[in-house]
């Protein structure tokens, strides 16, 4: 017998049935999309065009038409990887993590957030492959290949080689996992279809799901399983993301506290962007009750926690830096906070450790336009702490006469502005093509959670 | 329900003073063995006089800062059972409650040891190196310019008050949530639930600062000239995976004396589950810092490795301490069903505290030890001294109140816990 607490408060409100869960969901694949679905999808094709005349470019002309320089030879690409990686993280946490942790309000937001972090990852993906030049070769170049095809082997001992295989084995989980709780659902919508092409594609979507006890025991059974492998690699990503800086001995990124520390800024900025995007959708297709004010409320609070652990890192490594007495450490913290680069810093600081505070008080954390808005904020402080980190360690060269700046040109821009243009067409793609809400988990939660249930008792 | 009553019995308060008295006779035997042993009175590489006084206080801090960390971790797990509002852990949250009991006790300890560690002597001795004053005379021949740095944060007035700060606030926020919840056995209702979960946040905020700053201090400060800004979490991750640990085992002993009769094999998963993450969690912040400072190999943070793994004393506690706090567990855990079996948890709860035991050990005593170091009855019998007197605190505390928390709202919840 399960027993629910009378403290605790419904999930999916409004009185939903579970004919109603079906209904609400598959209506948005079956129907129509709405205006605005166009116009957002004409404003992503715009992006994504005009991203792809720069991506083109660098591709044809090389590297060179970035604005890096001889001193700051890292700059917006590898920001660029860390951000959309990071922001990478919470689909896997929201649907790995949280299960192993029975959070039953994570059915709700789980299918969009792992689609989300799916397109976050291809993303995150593009900037290695432009960074190498010839990107036709780079096949070779990152994969352990005998020397026979070719190239010599890769350097094992190169943390930017760890992550190929994390990256590359997140990828793959965190997309077989989306799959694998698709499969229902995609069945669900073949089931209802009207027409012949959305029965056929649909039913091979779904692979032949007829939902039969033995069916559900091995999702069931497979679901844990891959929760099991994501936990570890949820982690396992963004700590050999930090090794990328943090095994190497340039003053601001040789830091031993940086593999939590990324991780949980990771989380941090895939909550805020989960939050972006679930505000719109569940506002555009009128999601109210599945993704309730509750659900926002409980994200929030996984922004607060983890922005908080970010803040205290920060604290500590400016304190470290001056506890330790290297001068080089103490030089390359002081220069962050009042060298050149002050207004990054200030951002970063601004936006991951203040302005999220906000969210200690209630009536923010369950305002939708204080969410929204500050999730934006928060995206844009965690841009900016990978800027900070990347550019202002390097513009200090050991050399002062190498001492540079880095200014962006309109391929580092127009590069960043493409993925952007990928993101959101895919996400606008999902959002009309499949079921942006688990239906049959939140099938599951109806009877223990929904307002009707509780009334009819 | 009936009420659930543990009686703190004069039988067991006779058993614990029997296992103290045999942790003194064990540290008499030890300091007879170091100070007749023909080790007693070396010279050091510092030119300090070693005497076996010394080895006795580096054990008090040692177990001082165990003891003290498990009983404030144990106050953070229930703390954080509070603040994410979870269910099924309300059967059995009186047990990481009686925990801090033992940090009153604590604040008295550390005060005691810090000034005999530090002031008794002989010979000048210093569990904390950097309050040897001779440091800082600009043009001594002690002058060490990188402790002379520290001197804004390593101080002997500012070191006290930040002492004291870390005790107030924890004492204050342990007793508002240990009040509450007597509170909340008389008086029933929700409200009580909701102010502890405030107070409870109000606690893990104050931790997440004081827990780093206090390892700073306490332990990080021993090798002065030495930094990591991991050390903070690595020192948390220690405590709190022992901490779990100890909940599980007096839970498991209570419930073969009779007590928790509810309780189910899904409660021990839980745990077991909690056990086996953290100690890989804490094998990860292990590892990272670990793989850092090796991988960049600067020779001002390999040091404190390189003091560890390439000597005499203490390179097989460093492999014992990945032996006991990761491999162990790990392989003892990783089945469902040795989660769910107590014969399972017990085995691997002994290893990991044991283990962490070792992990403080290693922390502390090279940097005070160096060459004179050892692990003999002094160590062992400093250990059951402490465990015997934390254990008594924790009775005694469960023994003041009922043993379940039968006005806790999640309480049918967590009888009702199933997997």
């Amino acid at each position: 017998m399960e027993v629910v607490s009378s403290v605790r408060t419904p999930l999916i409100t409004g009185g939903k049935t579970v004919g109603d869960v079906t209904q609400d969901i598959c209506v948005r694949v079956e129907a129509k999309p709405p205006k605005s679905w166009f116009l957002a999808m004409a404003i992503s094709l715009t992006f994504l065009f005009v991203g792809l005349y720069a991506v083109f470019t660098t591709a044809w002309e090389g590297i060179g038409v970035w604005g890096l320089n001889k001193t700051v030879g890292w700059a917006w690409d590898i920001t660029n990887f860390v951000w959309w990686v990071g922001i990478g993280h919470a689909g896997t946490l929201i649907s790995a993590i949280l299960l192993l942790f029975r959070q039953k309000w994570r059915m709700s937001i789980n299918r969009a957030a792992e689609a989300m972090t799916i397109f976050a990852v291809i993303c995150a993906l593009f900037f290695p492959f432009i960074h190498m030049g010839r990107l036709w070769l780079g096949f070779y170049w990152v994969m352990p290949l005998p020397n026979t095809f070719g190239s010599l082997w890769v350097n094992f001992n190169s943390p930017l080689l760890w992550d190929v295989f994390a990256i590359s084995t997140y990828f793959t989980v965190s997309l077989v996992f989306w799959y694998i709780g698709l499969i229902p659902d995609f069945a669900t919508i073949r089931d209802r279809a009207k027409n012949k092409v959305s029965a056929v594609i649909y039913g091979a979507l779904s692979f032949g799901w007829v939902g039969s006890a033995k069916d559900w025991s091995r999702y069931e059974s497979v679901s844990l399983i891959l929760a099991g492998l994501a936990t570890p690699l949820v982690l396992s990503v963004h700590t050999i993301v930090s090794f990328d800086f943090a095994t190497s001995i340039i003053p601001g990124w040789h830091t031993t506290i940086f593999p939590p520390y990324f991780v949980s800024g990771a989380v941090f900025s895939g909550f805020a962007m989960v939050l972006t995007l679930l505000l719109i959708t569940r506002k555009v297709y009128k999601l109210e009750d599945y993704i309730s004010v509750q659900h926002i409320e409980f994200m929030n609070i996984i922004i607060i926690v983890t922005g908080s652990i970010v803040g205290i890192a920060y604290l500590t490594e400016l304190f470290i830096a001056w506890y330790s007495g290297v001068p080089a450490e103490q030089y390359a913290f002081l220069n962050r906070a009042t060298g050149p680069y002050w207004w990054a810093y200030a951002t970063m600081m601004t936006c991951n450790v203040v302005t999220p505070q906000l969210f200690w008080f209630k009536k923010i954390r369950t305002s939708l336009w204080a969410t929204f808005f500050l999730s934006i904020i928060v995206n844009i402080g965690m841009w900016f702490e990978r800027f900070v980190i990347i550019v202002t360690s390097l513009h200090r060269d050991f050399l002062p006469s190498s001492w540079a700046m880095f200014y962006p040109t309109f391929y580092d821009v127009g590069d960043y502005l493409f993925t952007f243009g990928i993101f959101f067409t895919f996400f606008f793609l999902f959002a009309k093509f499949f079921p942006v809400i688990n239906m049959a988990e939140v099938k599951s939660i109806i009877k223990s959670t929904s307002t009707s249930d509780k009334a009819l008792k | 329900m009936s009420e659930d009553k543990f009686v703190f019995t004069a039988g067991l308060q006779k058993k614990l003073l029997i296992a103290k008295l045999i942790g003194i006779a064990l540290v008499v035997v030890g300091i007879l063995f170091v100070a007749f042993g023909g080790h007693g009175h070396e010279e050091a590489a510092a030119g300090h006089h070693y005497h076996w006084l010394h080895r006795v206080w580096v054990n008090l801090w040692i177990n001082n800062i165990y003891f003290l960390g498990i009983a404030l971790t144990g106050v953070l797990f229930l703390a954080l059972q509070y603040a994410s509002q979870a269910g099924w852990s309300a059967y059995i949250n009186r047990i990481p409650e009686a925990f801090g009991g033992w940090i009153y006790v604590a604040f008295g300890l550390t005060l005691i040891i810090f000034g005999l560690g530090n002031y008794a002597g002989p010979s000048h001795f210093h569990i904390f190196h950097w309050l040897d004053s001779s440091l800082y005379v600009e043009g001594g021949e002690n002058y060490d310019a990188i402790i002379a740095g520290k001197q804004g944060y390593l101080n002997l007035p500012f070191f006290l008050t930040r002492l004291v700060i870390y005790f107030v606030l924890w004492i204050m926020m342990f007793r508002f949530i240990r009040n509450e919840s007597l509170k909340e056995d008389i008086n029933g209702g929700d409200s009580h639930w909701r102010k502890l979960r405030v107070y409870s946040t109000v606690f893990i905020i104050i931790f997440a600062v004081t827990s780093s700053t206090a390892a700073w201090d306490w332990v990080l400060s021993i090798d002065t000239h030495w930094f990591s800004t991991m050390f903070g979490w690595y020192v948390f991750a220690s405590w709190f995976v022992a901490a779990i640990a100890a909940i599980t085992l007096i839970l498991i002993w209570l419930r073969e004396q009779g007590h928790f009769m509810q309780l189910n094999s899904d409660h021990l998963h839980d745990l077991g589950k909690y056990l086996f993450a953290f100690s890989i969690f804490w094998t990860y912040i292990w590892f990272s810092q670990y793989l850092l400072i090796y991988y960049a190999n600067i020779p001002e943070e390999a040091v404190y490795f390189l003091e560890r793994v390439n000597s005499e004393q203490y390179a097989w506690v460093f492999y014992v301490n990945i032996l006991l706090n990761f491999i162990l567990p790990f392989f003892i855990l990783m089945t469902r069903d040795s989660k769910r079996h107590t014969i399972f948890l017990k085995i691997a709860c002994t290893f990991i505290l044991i283990g962490h035991w070792f992990d403080f050990y290693l922390m502390i005593t090279p940097g005070t030890l160096s060459e004179n170091g050892g692990v003999g009855f002094i160590e062992i019998g400093m250990a059951v001294i402490f465990a015997a007197g934390f254990i008594y605190v924790v009775f005694r505390g469960l023994a003041k109140a009922s043993l379940v928390a039968r006005n806790h709202p999640m309480l049918e919840e967590s009888l009702h816990h199933h997997v």
